[in-house]
């Protein structure tokens, strides 16, 4: 590493130039996290005039609730089938793109719009698309002998919000495959085609592992997104519904803390989302720098 | 094995840019052309166009019986070596040799006789199970070299193999190039802008400028009788010195100087002279000879190199370095050695003076 070394004649001044990033860093993030782990070792009365130290017991008992290990495991698929889907399709278009030569700027334009679209927008966007009595979607499901009804049917409403929250996740997907297959070298695909490699072949064996740093940078950052930034998505189409059906960990740490008021438990939940956010990227930084460098 | 022809191939981009006009070229079984010109001048569009990376716009080109224009290039038993190695940098030596075989479902004993037999050949050996980015530029090279060597096609093409490479590197490496190709005796097509390398490597070399054809020749063919002033001032290291002159019969003028052609006229008015840089020497006091202003000398050890004015006109004589140098001097040319170009079209105006022309006693060995 050749990086330039600046040295500063004043000792305080390099702290000086961190403060504003270190202050918001404290303020923001790090004072909040503190709050909530205290919360999290404590009860309070419904009022708020009495304040008992519980120890690890809302642990305890999160780990032994049956709807917590069921949001749990809900959020898991949840995280999977949006990360699969978005990724999927991200990739898809970034390769189809890529091989367009005119106007391939239009295609990318149109295509990195859903993402300025309010998670809520896209919530309610396909809510309206697959309501049950106006939407457009259940009139051709129901064709295919399809009885659409997310309000009432659980399995569907996990598949509206897998949708919605895939969607608004495609674009950023795709941008980001699609700046990494250009910028494999082109002579790489040449070599290729000449070593009797067909595109598509070309595509499995020479761009994909290409990409495979791109891949995981993105893994990690739809499984958070999915995880953790998915809950206006949920509050806007089924909150949580029907019988908790979509409630994820976020959607679970917002209900049981802020309409719940069960402050205790809903801080120990967001200290265990902490947790797993931070083995996450730990998972990530350990990954990255082990096997997908070539 | 196979030759290749080219017949009036051009490529014209969109927008209606040619990049190669017309160009007619046959290469015989197991040849070594060398394709050489600078940036620009359409000889890697060519190379790519043979290869089937770019489209064919006008013309045909034929590998052994088969015109290729439809081809896909995995279908025209070719392989290329490119600039910048493009060597798969996910798969290991040994894959990157392998992939082309595999794709083409050869036997798996085959591969591996193949791959080791390449491997042995280029002294990568040891490296096959290695990333590319572990290994050094020449090494790279080879592996690039060996990627194509396996695949036992019909015709190597390079395209500038050997620019990334520093100069040492890029000697032995040239030399290795020519000595493998002689053993497999592979037609090959060789892409440079490096004319020390294009007349090392060629049987026969093509000079391109401007999308054209300048001039097709073996090496010392170009050398000694360039087409055009082009080529002249191309081909050969320091460029010929191109002057311009004027004929009076067989009086021909530069500047102030007069030189006698002892009767032959290749033409009459102003012509653009041509003369090597070793074909001129210090004149002794007694022979007719050129009045030269020195400007700078550049040593190269063997030979130094000086650079002056004859009338106003540059000029580069390369001289013993043991002669003595002084602000003004006079310089000799052996009048046989000179070349005469059009002055309006800078073709090469053929003919030679007659071999029995009486020319002053050579210079004597130092």
């Amino acid at each position: 590493m050749d990086t330039k070394r600046t040295t500063f004649n004043n000792r305080l001044l390099p702290y000086l130039l961190l403060a504003p990033q270190l202050i918001i860093t404290l303020v923001f993030f790090i004072w909040p996290a503190a709050q909530a782990f205290k919360s999290s070792v404590e009860r309070e009365d419904p009022f708020g005039f009495s304040t008992v130290f519980v120890g690890l017991d809302h642990y305890r008992r999160l780990l032994t609730d049956p709807n917590y290990l069921d949001a749990l495991w809900r959020t898991g698929i949840f995280a999977v089938a949006v990360t699969v889907l978005s990724m999927g399709l991200g990739l898809a278009f970034a390769a189809a793109v890529d091989r367009v030569t005119r106007s391939s700027r239009i295609y990318t334009t149109f295509l990195v719009w859903p993402y300025a679209v309010a998670p809520v927008i896209a919530g309610v966007l396909w809510w309206f698309l697959f309501n049950s009595s106006t939407g457009i979607l259940p009139f051709y499901l129901s064709k295919f002998g399809i009885r659409w009804d997310h309000d009432l049917n659980g399995t569907h409403a996990m598949i509206l919000i897998i949708i919605a929250a895939a969607w608004k996740q495609i674009s950023y997907n795709f941008l980001f495959f699609l700046a990494g297959l250009q910028s494999v070298p082109h002579a790489l695909m040449e070599a290729a085609a000449i070593d009797g490699s067909g595109p598509v072949k070309r595509f499995f064996t020479i761009a994909l592992p290409l990409l495979s740093p791109t891949t995981f940078f993105l893994f990690i950052i739809n499984v958070n997104y999915a995880m953790f930034d998915t809950f206006p998505i949920i509050d806007a189409t089924t909150t949580g519904g029907p019988a908790q059906s979509t409630t994820t960990l976020v959607y679970k740490v917002y209900q049981d803390g802020f309409v719940g008021l069960n402050l205790g438990s809903s801080s120990a939940q967001s200290v265990l989302l902490m947790l797993i956010v931070m083995v996450l990227t730990f998972v990530q930084f350990r990954y990255v720098e082990r096997r997908v460098q070539y | 094995m196979a030759s290749i022809d080219v017949e009036h191939v051009s490529k014209i981009y969109t927008g209606g840019v040619r990049a190669v006009t017309d160009v007619n070229l046959t290469i015989a079984d197991g040849q070594f052309i060398v394709l050489v010109g600078p940036s620009g001048c359409g000889k890697s569009t060519l190379l790519r166009m043979i290869a089937g990376l770019e489209t064919i716009s006008e013309g045909q080109v034929k590998i052994g019986d088969r015109v290729v224009n439809k081809i896909e290039p995995a279908e025209r038993d070719i392989a290329m070596v490119f600039q910048n190695y493009a060597l798969y940098p996910h798969m290991t030596v040994r894959q990157n040799l392998e992939y082309g075989l595999k794709n083409r479902k050869t036997p798996k004993a085959e591969i591996d006789a193949r791959v080791n037999e390449a491997a042995r050949m280029l002294e990568i050996g040891q490296y096959l199970d290695r990333k590319p980015r572990a290994l050094s530029g020449g090494q790279r090279q080879r592996v690039a070299m060996g990627r194509a060597i396996v695949r036992k096609p019909a015709v190597f093409l390079f395209d500038e193999p050997l620019s990334n490479l520093d100069a040492k590197l890029r000697v032995s490496m040239r030399g290795e190039i020519k000595r493998l190709q002689r053993r497999l005796g592979t037609t090959s097509i060789y892409v440079t802008h490096d004319q020390l390398e294009a007349m090392t490597l060629a049987d026969k070399l093509v000079v391109l400028n401007g999308g054209r054809i300048e001039q097709i020749g073996a090496p010392l063919e170009v050398y000694h009788a360039p087409a055009s002033t082009f080529v002249a001032s191309f081909i050969g290291s320091p460029a010929m010195n191109l002057v311009k002159g004027e004929l009076h019969g067989d009086k021909l003028a530069i500047g102030p100087a007069m030189i006698d052609l002892q009767g032959y006229t290749p033409a009459s008015g102003t012509v653009t002279v041509g003369v090597r840089a070793e074909d001129l020497r210090i004149a002794r006091a007694d022979e007719e000879s050129l009045p030269f202003r020195l400007d700078y000398a550049e040593e190269l050890g063997a030979q130094r190199l000086i650079h002056g004015l004859v009338g106003d006109q540059p000029i580069t004589a390369a001289v013993s370095p043991e002669m003595e140098l002084l602000p003004e001097m006079r310089i000799a040319v052996d009048i046989r050695r000179l070349h005469f170009f059009s002055f309006e079209t800078g073709k090469r105006i053929p003919g030679h003076v007659p071999a029995e022309a009486k020319l002053a006693p050579p210079e004597p060995v130092l």
